[in-house]
């Protein structure tokens, strides 16, 4: 349908000259229609947490369609604890994804641009560390803080933030760095730049698509952590503790509309880089 | 760049330092610290010492063996729903998605932006006893009054699929979206009928992505425990929910580090013994693409 607009992506459908009517209708209808279903599946939950921060529900237990209001957006901060909390986490991803991203990215530029020893090591802690189950970070992270008996709260939960994202961060700066094309440095060198104005005036800005990319990985990994935090949060609730410990009473609609609200934050941002991206290429 | 002073050869580590120290610090050291928990005895008043005390993991075998072994049962079947489920999308939107594959990986990605809690709990909302789906039915008189979802299998097993699906679709995707439509085309012309061309080829190639997606669906999910926090109940208890309560109200901390260990040390033997029989260089290679 659209072989003129797409220049990077492949033609339809190779047209192979004798395809049977059945091939045909998989590609055409069976395949497509699964596949919108799929989509419409995924959407279905997000759907019922928006329409339902609209519903006109008496008291704390949202459950069945009430008529629409717009009380809840007026009263989005009328339940002290709930405002408390994501106050907090919004509070904690700040400050963790400044020092995951600070940190991250010097590791992703030592990983990407040096071979030196111990190489391997960082890649191994680096991969591990992504890969290893929520549930083990914050429980052996919580083994060291009883041992230690380091009180828990923000300062806990910060630590614990920063580390879970801090490779994401890496991992992110490594792949650009390795991208990077070293004529520029180089000209810049034998222009008579310093290292450090090099790093300063052309690494930089050419990693910092990396490096924000990272930082936004890392500010949403920290905004949307339970598990880890569950393990090390003691008395300080975030957004996630909070909302989890809700789900026994019943949750009510502010929820929802902080929900919506990081939602569309959230796709915002990201549409707004796609297009951002978009625009700079063309 | 790296002009071979001896300054120089020191800068990766000075860059990598502090990023290293905190993960050595917070990362690598707390898990050589809870293997050492988990092998004290003692209790949360008078504090805990190093006794070689293995019998915290006889004990966390047999008090819990049977949310063990659920947990890798719910893992298996919800790995393999999710692959099944993911496969036909993958495919579809990798060979027939044209200028739109961007928007299809997109609107897959949608769930993200969504804290994983509030959609867990959009889903125990959507089957509540008295919900917006079973309501209605009951009092149509379709289903009995007592019929349930919440707080069985089924709902935890729902809730874990939709929520790792994603993350099966993408290593799929990823594979799929390798594969040269002119090796499916030559088949074609090499009279390969329509399945034989998906078996012999299309599905071959694309096996990289099966195995990094079964890696890393099978590996949260195995260690999950919000979606039977929130959508299950005492008889759909996970692993996680028991370390959870153990470490948390229990206090007993050696014998929740040892759960834990137990845990990790099951999941990465079954990690290296998978990555070992169908080749590491393949699960890395689509898990970082």
């Amino acid at each position: 349908m659209t072989t003129i607009a797409s220049r990077e992506a492949p033609p339809d459908a190779a047209p192979a000259p004798a395809v049977p009517g059945s091939r045909r209708r998989w590609t055409r209808l069976i395949l497509p229609a699964y596949t919108w279903l799929m989509i419409a599946y995924f959407c279905l939950p997000i759907a019922v947490m928006i329409v339902f921060g609209f519903n006109d529900t008496k008291g704390r237990l949202n459950l069945r369609w009430q008529g629409f209001t717009l009380t809840w957006y007026r009263d989005l901060f009328s339940i002290p604890a709930l405002s408390t909390a994501l106050r907090n986490s919004l509070l904690i991803a700040v400050v963790a994804t400044v020092v995951a991203t600070v940190l991250g990215t010097m590791v992703g530029i030592a990983l990407g641009r040096y071979r030196f020893r111990g190489k391997g090591l960082y890649d191994l802690v680096i991969f591990s560390s992504i890969s290893a189950p929520e549930l083990v970070l914050g429980a052996s992270l919580l083994s060291l803080f009883i041992t230690l008996q380091f009180a828990r709260g923000f300062v806990t939960i910060t630590i614990a933030h920063i580390m879970f994202s801090l490779a994401f961060v890496a991992v992110t700066v490594r792949a650009r760095v390795l991208g990077l094309d070293p004529s520029l440095e180089e000209a810049a060198q034998d222009l008579g730049a310093d290292p450090w104005a090099t790093f300063r005036k052309i690494t930089l800005p050419l990693l910092a698509p990396g490096i924000v990319a990272g930082a936004l990985l890392a500010f949403a990994l920290s905004i949307d952590d339970y598990v880890v935090t569950s393990f090390v949060n003691g008395q300080v609730e975030t957004f996630p503790i909070w909302v989890y410990g809700a789900t026994r009473i019943g949750v009510p609609p502010q929820v929802n509309v902080m929900g919506t609200l990081i939602f569309l934050g959230g796709v915002a941002i990201a549409v707004g880089n796609v297009l951002l991206a978009r625009r700079q290429r063309a | 760049m790296s002009a071979g002073g001896g300054r120089g050869r020191l800068i990766p580590y000075l860059v990598g330092l502090p990023g290293g120290l905190w993960l050595a610090i917070f990362f690598v050291a707390p898990i050589l610290v809870m293997l050492s928990l988990s092998l004290q005895s003692g209790n949360a008043e008078q504090g805990f010492r190093f006794t070689w005390e293995w019998s915290n993991y006889a004990d966390a075998w047999e008090f819990y063996h049977t949310q063990f072994i659920r947990s890798i049962v719910y893992a298996l079947i919800v790995t393999a729903l999710c692959l099944v489920l993911a496969y036909p999308m993958a495919y579809w939107i990798a060979f027939y998605g044209g200028a739109r594959k961007s928007t299809y990986l997109f609107l897959i990605l949608l769930p993200f932006f969504v804290s994983f809690v509030i959609r867990t709990a959009s889903w125990k909302f959507i089957l509540n006893d008295q919900g917006i789906v079973l309501g209605p039915l009951k009092e149509a008189g379709l289903l009995p009054q007592d019929f349930h979802v919440l707080a069985t299998s089924t709902a935890v097993i729902g809730g874990l699929t939709y929520n790792y699906l994603p993350f099966m679709v993408l290593p799929l995707y990823v594979a799929l979206e390798r594969i040269d439509p002119s090796l499916v085309e030559a088949a074609h012309d090499l009279f390969a009928s329509r399945s034989a061309a998906f078996r012999k080829v299309v599905f071959p190639l694309s096996l990289p992505g099966v195995f990094a997606g079964v890696l890393i669906t099978f590996v949260p999910v195995a260690s999950d425990f919000v979606n039977s926090g929130i959508l299950g109940g005492t008889q759909t208890t996970m692993i996680g929910n028991v370390i959870q309560t153990v470490y948390l109200n229990n206090n007993d901390y050696p014998l929740a580090s040892a759960m834990s260990f137990m845990l990790m040390a099951a999941l990465l033997i079954g990690i290296f013994a998978y990555a070992r029989a169908l080749g590491t260089e393949q699960v890395m290679e689509v898990s970082q693409a």
